[in-house]
């Protein structure tokens, strides 16, 4: 049988690349996995079932959550600084200063200034212990009644900015330099990788939504384009680079969003201002009509900073959930189920992370165009 | 007795609209490809905008519903 067709192709060697690559991935997000679900079989088997599932979905949160030191596997961490705004001023040490006791039945001393490790976050610890042990105390509608210092330390997903904000200047700089150098001749190495992708953005999203005025917003539009992207692809890799989640932190996204929303306001003319403050309906509805313009005004944003964040979020917390549920159903068969399940989920949030990008970009550039346009079509 | 969150229903309500949401683009660009298929790129993208339109909503459920929760 002749198979040298199936070999020659391209796609063969991109199948093999992926089946390779997500077999690692699965592999190594169950190992992660693993060091949790030990902690959860041992209280298991001390209390109820119910606590094991309340221990997973703290995992899983734990997961998607920022810390302050990046885990690799089983008790190996890279202690990242912590920066807090104190009372006494600014305090500066190591994660790892202090051990790894985040259950707040520690008081940490910083020369003076008391803090207490609740669920990697820092508070002022209460002055008595509370009934289980720790410096925390709740109100009896379960709220935190502890202040907390201003944490403004480099934690795990600034980290993961630095290092995607780092890759994306190497290559871009290295691209643009080649561009430069090589004007008017074709594409070489990275360029001929990238030049489709940015013809892409330039052509399927700037200049359908922006019209002839899409030179001046390329730029934003491709940074948004390929920042989104990369952090969305970033995310989805288990091991050290990546798995920081870092599109799926609203505070990030809400920064994104915020961008759009600058952008969208300073470059508003007459018409869009005019639609706002005085759209074309009967004078005595402009009452009801102005506040519904401008709450529409800040919906836009919020929605695009809601959507990728909801996105990336709901897709870890996905996968995670299905490898939890070998540790929830407590049968290792669950996992010939599960694990190919989570293999496919990986596939589709791959195709997400490129769709979110391009979502959120053709988004910013509608509601940019639309800030921009030159005449109301009514 | 079950114990639990009511978001839960909540969300899997809002999975239900937006399914049906999503559902009615998603053919009806395929039905639109089908019958243009020189025109697909184009639907395509519209599709895409109109689905991150509705997802959003389903979206914002899951928020409240994580809210919600606690």
């Amino acid at each position: 049988m002749d198979l040298s067709h199936i070999f020659n192709t391209k796609k063969f060697f991109s199948l093999a690349f992926c089946a390779v690559f997500f077999s690692l991935l699965s592999f190594s997000a169950f190992s992660e996995e693993h060091a949790a679900a030990d902690s959860s079989k041992v209280s298991a088997t001390e209390a109820h079932v119910e606590e094991a599932d309340e221990d997973i979905s703290e995992v899983i949160l734990h997961h998607i959550a920022d810390s302050h030191e990046w885990h690799f596997f089983g008790h190996v961490y890279i202690p990242l600084p912590v920066i807090l705004w104190t009372d006494n001023g600014l305090k500066t040490f190591l994660s790892n200063k202090f051990g790894h006791n985040d259950h707040g039945t520690e008081i940490l001393d910083l020369e003076g200034t008391k803090l207490v490790n609740y669920h990697g976050k820092y508070y002022y610890p209460s002055d008595v212990k509370s009934a289980n042990g720790t410096y925390i105390t709740y109100n009896a509608d379960g709220e935190l009644l502890n202040k907390k210092p201003l944490d403004i330390s480099i934690t795990k997903n600034v980290v993961s900015l630095l290092i995607s904000v780092t890759i994306l200047l190497i290559v871009f700089i290295g691209v643009a330099n080649s561009y430069k150098k090589r004007e008017g001749k074709a594409p070489k190495g990275m360029q001929s990788l990238l030049e489709p992708i940015i013809l892409f953005v330039r052509d399927d999203i700037a200049k359908p939504q922006l019209g002839h005025k899409y030179r001046g917003f390329m730029p934003y539009l491709l940074t948004i384009f390929f920042f989104v992207w990369l952090n969305n692809l970033l995310g989805l890799v288990p091991f050290f680079p990546g798995g920081a989640n870092v599109t799926g932190n609203i505070a990030v996204t809400m920064m994104l969003a915020l961008c759009t929303f600058v952008l969208t306001t300073v470059n508003g003319n007459k018409n869009y201002w005019g639609h706002v403050f005085t759209p074309h309906v009967p004078w005595w509805l402009y009452p009801l009509m102005i506040p519904v313009e401008i709450v529409g005004l800040i919906v836009k944003p919020v929605a695009l900073m809601i959507r990728l964040f909801a996105n990336i979020t709901a897709g870890h917390i996905l996968i995670l959930s299905l490898i939890s549920l070998i540790f929830i159903l407590k049968s290792v068969f669950v996992a010939g189920v599960a694990i190919p399940f989570v293999l496919f989920i990986s596939v589709i949030e791959l195709l997400v992370g490129f769709i979110q990008a391009f979502i959120f970009t053709i988004l910013s550039a509608l509601f940019i165009g639309m800030a921009v346009e030159e005449h109301a079509e009514h | 007795m079950i114990v639990g969150s009511i978001a839960g229903i909540g969300a899997g309500l809002a999975a239900l609209g937006a399914g049906i949401g999503i559902g009615n683009i998603g053919g009806k660009a395929m039905e639109g490809m089908a019958r243009q298929p020189e025109a697909a790129s184009k639907i395509q993208t519209a599709m895409l905008i109109a689905a991150a339109f509705v997802e959003a909503v389903a979206l914002f459920a899951v928020v409240v519903a994580f809210l919600g929760t606690r």
